[in-house]
């Protein structure tokens, strides 16, 4: 079961460095609307150190939506994932493989440029740990939950809106524990509550979405 | 009896405003929802009225096709 | 148990028994809500802090309190739906959505509207509020996937996983949502924080909130049974119903 669960894992990431893209295009978009914060509101240091992580993370939560549909699409066009999943493998098995494989190529990608993050917007070490930290635990969560709205919406024809309706609402615990860790960090107090329950979050995502989203895919492909 | 004449009824204590458009939204959506389901209801009788009636239609002149 | 609710799974009875129930719950909630109305809006003394105004909650509490109750309700059909695979359990969710968005949407508003006199705004991010409109947000997602998908069957059951993906998120929702705002919140707003409700204006609003479900029970009714219709439209006893009675 583990060598399947490698094994897509693998295949997901070669696919997905044939076509850069896919990968790329999403981080672009998260910079960009980074960028565009101080150049609407201002370069005063301390007004960006305030708002630094509803910037942060909506910038973040747009970028996953963006790169959420490829998940399940290309495979569901051309047939592969009905293949995957007539195999002995138990579905879950395999969508928490193909989860953590697009995590690894939109989540780890944002946790790579964050240091940029800090230079932007002018933070300090101490908030940008936390931004670093909430980002590495709430980027999986995201990824888990949107899964499931993917997997309900990849056999329509129109499922990009509705996903975004769909999965953003869900999002919102996310948002409001990782700004809040952030904002704690930034008034120099101890951030370890809202990070903590970021990993209880992630702990159960990572736990009971994979049954959500077999159930989805087998609705969509249906 | 908390309000003396019916124009005090009306203003509420001041608060008419509010009150009443609190009243009037929801009096309003409830309202559209029931008679929403009600038209639903209707459209759907007749659809499967006319759709039956299509198909008795089509039994019919296939047995005419059979018998010319 | 099973053996004698296994008739109703049958969707010709349970068109049936759904309209024997409808007179009844339509009846005894236009009673309820205008004993209650009367009696909130007429008879009941008024709010020694907020005059008149507080009437608002004869409509608000038990829209807010249905609107969580019908998402419930929602969920608990949606589970019934997934685990025995039972079509007209599906069908109750579709049915019921668009009645919890309204009154959701009540909730809301009257919410918003008694703000106004009260707190001198509109909206306030109260965390009450807050978990509202993300319900409601919840509830057009349900919506929307129920109307995204051509096929029906398929339909229910994605909107079915949606309201039980919901359902476990809500209380998070709920919680975050309430510890964010006694994070940013600093001026308190704590009027409403009253420790008891006199008797004569606690007995309309239950007066109330019992005619608001039973309404809720009138409408879901009422949409179940067009669900039912439209999904079984080909089957000879729908055909029956509509067909031999002119």
């Amino acid at each position: 079961m583990f060598a399947v669960f490698m094994q897509v894992i693998k295949r997901e990431l070669i696919t997905a460095f044939r076509r850069k893209s896919d990968i790329l295009n999403p981080l672009w978009f998260f910079i960009i609307v980074i960028t565009l914060f101080p150049l609407g509101i201002g370069p005063e240091p301390n007004l960006l150190l305030r708002i630094a992580p509803g910037v942060i993370w909506v910038a973040a939560l747009l970028s996953a939506l963006l790169s959420m549909e490829r998940l399940f699409r290309d495979d569901f066009l051309d047939g592969s994932l009905e293949q995957l999943m007539l195999t002995n493998t138990p579905l879950g098995v395999i969508v928490t493989a193909k989860v953590v494989a697009h995590w690894l190529l939109t989540g780890v990608p944002i946790l790579l440029v964050s240091p940029l993050l800090a230079v932007f917007l002018s933070l300090d070490a101490n908030t940008f740990t936390a931004t670093f930290i909430t980002l590495l635990l709430g980027t999986p969560v995201l990824s888990f939950v949107g899964a499931i709205g993917v997997a309900l919406t990849v056999g329509l024809r129109k499922g990009g809106v509705l996903l975004s309706l769909l999965i953003l609402p869900l999002f919102i615990p996310v948002l409001i524990f990782a700004t809040s860790a952030i904002d704690a960090a930034s008034f120099g107090v101890s951030y370890a509550g809202p990070v903590a329950i970021l990993g209880a979050m992630l702990a159960a995502s990572v736990t009971l979405s994979p049954f959500a989203i077999a159930a989805s895919l087998r609705v969509s492909l249906s | 009896m908390q309000f003396d004449s019916f124009s005090a009824f009306l203003a509420m204590g001041g608060y008419g405003f509010y009150v009443w458009l609190a009243v009037a939204f929801s009096l309003l959506s409830l309202g559209s929802l029931t008679v929403a389901t009600i038209v639903k209801r209707r459209q759907i009788i007749d659809e499967i009225k006319n759709k039956h009636q299509r198909i008795e239609r089509m039994r019919a002149a296939e047995k005419m096709e059979n018998t010319l | 148990m099973w053996k004698w609710l296994h008739p109703y799974a049958k969707p010709e009875k349970s068109y049936n028994l759904a309209g024997k129930m409808l007179p009844w719950f339509a009846l005894f909630s236009a009673i309820s809500l205008t004993i209650g109305m009367v009696w909130g809006f007429v008879f009941a003394p008024a709010d020694y802090q907020q005059g008149d105004s507080f009437r608002i909650i004869y409509l608000h509490v038990p829209a807010a309190s249905l609107s969580m109750g019908a998402y419930l309700s929602m969920a608990i059909a949606a589970f019934i739906g997934l685990v025995w695979q039972l079509k007209m359990a599906d069908m109750a969710v579709a049915a019921i959505a668009p009645i919890g968005a309204v009154f959701t949407a009540i909730a809301l508003f009257t919410g918003a509207v008694w703000g106004k006199p009260m707190w001198g705004a509109w909206w306030v991010w109260d965390a009450r509020l807050t978990s509202e409109l993300i319900l409601l947000f919840l509830y057009l997602g349900v919506i929307a996937i129920y109307g995204a998908f051509s096929d029906k069957l398929l339909a229910g059951r994605a909107a079915g996983i949606l309201a039980l993906v919901g359902v476990i998120n809500l209380p998070v929702i709920h919680y975050s949502v309430e510890w964010w705002n006694t994070l940013h919140q600093k001026a308190t707003i704590s009027k409403f924080d009253k420790p008891s409700m006199d008797t004569d204006m606690l007995w309309p609003l239950l007066i109330n909130l019992l005619g608001f479900g039973l309404l809720f029970g009138t409408l879901t009714l009422m949409r179940f049974r067009n669900e039912l219709i439209t999904r079984e439209s080909h089957r000879p006893w729908v055909k029956k119903l509509f067909i031999e009675d002119k």
